[in-house]
This record gives structure tokens, sequence and C-alpha cells, in this order.
């Protein structure tokens, strides 16, 4: 049974990031691909909270497995990341294809210690 | 505001959320199957370097075939919202990765951290090109 609810949790964050992703494409045409950057750092961020709940507060595992597991993780995505940065380099961008494939992942891990620490503090 | 002539983009068309939310569920089902599956080894979380790696081969080799195909269809758009959007996107994940970086860095194994990071970014790209490459190929030969 929670199986079936981590993988509809994912499911509610993949439409989720759709929705967002859409929505900020929509208002900012940049070569730089900052919708996939701004859903993978708040992604990151928010499984800073909520895995704090766990580790901090002896949340129950439902935050680790259907916050955590299902929703961020299918609310975030790898996968596009990466063919945005071979798309970078493909039209001779290589310097923002770094700075996204690089950038992302800085933001990414500080976004998530962040999250961890404010729970932390509570 | 939304008049006959200017339909709902995708992203603000009920059917196409809800294709992505299906899509979405299956892939987070490959996803934590995985990490049921494969342990971690040595501080490495391999189901989630799996995931990704694999993931990022497949949207690769998915979105340079449909960019292949011509003129996106409304069957095209639903194959790419569904498997890339949607399975593909859920599949992967970049919150587990940065959470796990931050573990291994708060754990005292920055080291772990770094070389994780580096297989992750460097593996993805170059999985991830290495699709591409071999949709464009195969389109090539047909």
């Amino acid at each position: 049974m929670s199986f079936v609810l981590v993988c509809l949790a994912g499911g509610l964050g993949a439409a989720a990031r759709f929705v967002t992703d859409g929505a900020i494409r929509a208002r900012r045409r940049t070569a730089f691909p900052w919708a996939t950057f701004a859903v993978n750092v708040a992604g990151s961020f928010l499984i800073g909270i909520f895995m704090g709940i766990v580790l901090f507060h002896d949340g129950a595992d439902a935050w680790h497995l259907y916050a955590a597991t299902g929703f961020c993780g299918g609310f975030t995505t790898f996968s596009t990341a990466m063919v945005e940065t071979v798309r970078l380099v493909q039209s001779d961008r290589a310097p923002l294809a770094v700075a996204n494939a690089a950038g992302t992942l800085v933001a990414a891990v500080a976004a998530s210690a962040v999250g961890l620490a404010i729970v932390g503090a509570l | 505001m939304s008049t006959a002539s200017s339909p709902r983009p995708p992203y603000a068309t009920g059917s196409l959320i809800a294709l992505v939310a299906l899509g979405g569920a299956v892939g987070t089902a490959g996803r934590y199957g995985l990490a049921l599956a494969l342990p971690v080894v040595g501080g490495w979380p391999v189901a989630t370097l799996t995931a990704n790696l694999l993931g990022a081969f497949l949207l690769g080799l998915l979105t340079e075939a449909l960019v292949r195909r011509g003129p996106e269809t409304t069957g095209l758009l639903r194959l790419r919202l569904g498997l890339g959007t949607g399975v593909l996107g859920g599949f992967t994940t970049f919150s587990s990765l940065a959470f796990e970086i931050e573990r291994l860095v708060s754990g005292g194994t920055a080291g772990v951290a770094t070389a994780y990071a580096a297989v992750t970014l460097l593996g993805g790209f170059l999985a991830c090109f290495a699709g591409i490459w071999w949709a464009a190929r195969r389109q090539a030969a047909a």
C-alpha cells in the first residue's frame, strides 16, 4: 500500500513540476534553463525541510516516503537538467552548460542544507 | 481571457497535466523500486545514481528521436509529456541527489560527496549525450 502512495505522491510532484516549469517558461525565455533550475533548487530545499522533520523531530516515516521520496523526487528532475546541459553544449554555449550543471548542483545542495538547518533550529 | 483562437498552453491543460501525473507515478515506481533493491555501497547512493544515469540516457534518446520526427503533432506532444516529462522526469531526481550530497558532507565524508557529485554530473552528461547520439544515428540510418 505504501508503495502505491509513494508513486501517487511522485505523480503529484511531476504534475506540479510541469505546471511550475511551464508558467516560468511562459514568462522568461532565456538561453539559461531557469525553469528547471528553479524547480530543482526549490525541490531540494523542500526535501531538506521534510527530511529535517524526520531526522531532528522524530517525524513519521510518511515524511520520508511520501513527501521526500515521492513528492520531491517526482517534482525535481535530473534527466531534463542533463538534456538542457547537452543542448547548451551543442549550441556552442559551453560556459552556460557548465554553469547550469555545476550551478544547479551547488545551489541545490545549499538549498537542502538551508532546509535542514531551518528545521533543525526549530 | 482564453478564446477559441488561443487554446490553453499544455501546462494549463487538465488532460495533459493528468498525463504527466500518471507518467510521474510510473517513473516514481521505478525509482522507488531501485531504492528498495539497491543498497548504499561504501556511502554511495547506488540507487539514485543508477536512476539518474539511466534516466539521462533514456531522455536524451527520447528527446532526439522525437525532434527528428519533425513538427510536433498532438500524438508526439503526448509522448514527450507522458514519457519524458512524466515517466523519466519522475524516474530521475535532483532533490535526493542534493540531500545525499549534503548528508555526505555533513557526515565528514566530503571526499565521497565530491566523487559522487562528479560521477553523477559527468556520467549523466555523457549518458545523455550517448542517448542523443544513438537516436541521431538510428534516424540517419533509417
